[in-house]
């Protein structure tokens, strides 16, 4: 599935919820179905800028598709992870390479998330796009 | 009581928990300004036209206002600012900068460790740091033993902690620097909110205020120069309304508070401080003070009642901030949630990193009050955080 459509598919997701506080409780569970980030990759290489909380994310490539894991140390955030992780681990480098940062807007996140907290998913995507012009 | 002399509290559903930070206008305050506007709009200081003095007596009038709502001596030793930031930054470079030693609190904000190290000192090197106890109170043996080691230093400590609402019994930290032949700046931000402060009394040489956290407009501040030292605080910024005489060789600067103010200042501002000056003498500090005492005390007991709450310090020797996290979750977590449930209040380090470090901790929950908060605000918020952990826990 491409990255345009799995945006499409957690933006259907969101919009499923009218009230907000429905929708943290889902990020919530979300962040609780993340997998566990091994002790040793939560070290400042792999800590993502711009998030008030800690957050850290980690990159495989396998045959030129990069799978990422990541973690963070607030539930809420875990959960931004999660999906992060959702719409772009397991994509090519080149499609990674041509995301466009504007995908963040397409999620309607502003209505969920704080300006800070944004910019900590922007953080999150740039990273992301780091590790694919790198890889 | 009072929420309704706050336009905000009119137009918005919001808990506003977070004073520290800044605090609402009262109606006055936001009139003045617009007044000024609307109705008198002309610099201050330079023409000689109706409105324009006006203009320059309100702004002078403003100088008197807060001289004698301090109780400063005269009103050259009132000099205004963009707030308390510049205010410190300004004595440090003018004036503090020749000292060897700079000595400040383990409570201090940012604006009052960054300006030292902008200097070039750190700690042990022209920089030295005040302890606390573990309960956060000032360790004076510490002090005097700081005192005793570095003779005439320059000692800058803050009022009231922004972080956590500890007071700092400035009065005999004044009088124990002087003792040992110190100047004494207090950072002042926090203090005009919550409590009555008396230039006399306390006998600090600069005192840092701000309008903002004080009910009055953002971009407004002053500094209080104690008479002995207004000849030896030198100029920060120089330029219209500074000088004396120039000519291409070389200019000579007004006397304070002139020299000190360059260039057009924040006159709305200005006036729109005063106002909330006015405001507070209006309200009295024998009202604020003991309907904060009474707000904070049931706000620390009801906070006391959730499960695995931590404190860093009791409400002793503490007004306006109260600060904790809950064992397990991440402050951030809680900070997202109670905003979507209408309550404002800060989580973070509080622009106080050093502090938090020192405690092991990335920052806290606070709740920062001031005089127009009541129960209500506060039954409001136990409310909010005890439906946020049960989302981050269930």
């Amino acid at each position: 599935m491409s990255i345009e459509n799995r945006v499409e598919e957690i933006k259907e997701d969101l919009d499923f919820f009218e009230d907000e506080l429905q929708k943290y409780e889902y990020l919530i569970d979300l962040g609780k179905k993340l997998e566990p980030l091994d002790e040793t990759y939560q070290i400042p290489v792999n800590l993502v800028h711009g998030c008030t909380s800690q957050v850290w994310l980690i990159c495989e490539n396998k045959d030129g598709v990069l799978h990422f894991k990541g973690t963070s140390d607030a539930i809420i955030v875990k959960g931004l992870v999660y999906m992060i992780l959702q719409i772009f681990s397991n994509s090519s480098i080149e499609e990674l390479q041509e995301v466009d940062m504007d995908i963040v807007h397409e999620l309607k996140l502003a209505e969920v998330i704080t300006p800070n907290r944004q910019s900590g998913v922007i953080g999150m995507i740039k990273k992301i796009k780091e590790y694919a012009l790198k890889a | 009581m009072f929420k309704k002399d706050f336009p905000y509290f009119k137009n918005s559903n919001i808990v506003y928990l977070d004073n520290g930070a800044t605090t609402q206008k009262p109606q006055s305050v936001i009139d003045s300004q617009v007044e000024y506007y609307e109705k008198y709009c002309a610099n201050t200081h330079r023409s000689n036209f109706g409105d324009a003095n006006k203009a320059t007596t309100n702004y002078e009038g403003a100088r008197k206002i807060l001289k004698e709502f301090i109780n400063a001596s005269q009103n050259e030793e009132i000099v205004f600012t963009k707030g308390v930031s510049e205010s410190i930054n300004f004595i440090a470079s003018s004036y503090a900068s020749k000292f060897e030693t700079v000595i400040i609190s383990s409570l201090e904000h940012h604006s009052n460790i960054v300006p030292w190290h902008m200097q070039g000192r750190s700690l042990g090197k022209g920089l030295e740091v005040v302890r606390c106890d573990e309960n956060l109170s000032f360790d004076f043996e510490h002090f005097e033993e700081i005192l005793k080691a570095n003779a005439n230093a320059f000692v800058s400590i803050t009022h009231i902690s922004n972080a956590f609402g500890k007071v700092h019994n400035i009065k005999e930290i004044t009088r124990l620097a002087h003792e040992y032949g110190a100047i004494v700046l207090i950072d002042g931000a926090q203090s005009l909110a919550h409590l009555r402060v008396d230039m006399q009394d306390i006998d600090a040489d600069f005192f840092a205020i701000s309008a903002h956290k004080t009910f009055g407009p953002t971009g407004v501040g002053a500094i209080y120069i104690k008479n002995t030292h207004l000849k030896d605080v030198g100029a920060y910024q120089t330029g219209g309304a500074t000088i004396h005489e120039v000519d291409f060789n070389s200019s000579t600067l007004l006397d304070s508070p002139y020299k000190f103010e360059a260039g057009t200042q924040n006159i709305a501002g200005v006036i729109g401080f005063a106002s909330a000056l006015e405001y507070l003498n209006k309200v009295g500090y024998e009202n604020i003070e003991a309907i904060e005492k009474d707000v904070y005390t049931y706000l620390d007991s009801e906070l006391q009642k959730i499960p695995d709450i931590e404190f860093y310090n009791d409400i002793s020797d503490s007004v306006g901030s109260r600060s904790f996290n809950i064992k397990g979750i991440v402050h951030d977590d809680i900070g997202i949630l109670v905003d979507k449930m209408k309550i404002a209040l800060r989580v973070g380090h509080h622009c106080a990193q050093p502090i938090m470090k020192e405690l092991g901790i990335k920052g806290t929950i606070r709740v920062s009050l001031a005089f127009y908060n009541d129960y209500n605000d506060v039954d409001e918020l136990i409310k909010a955080l005890n439906r946020a952990l049960k989302m981050l826990k269930d």
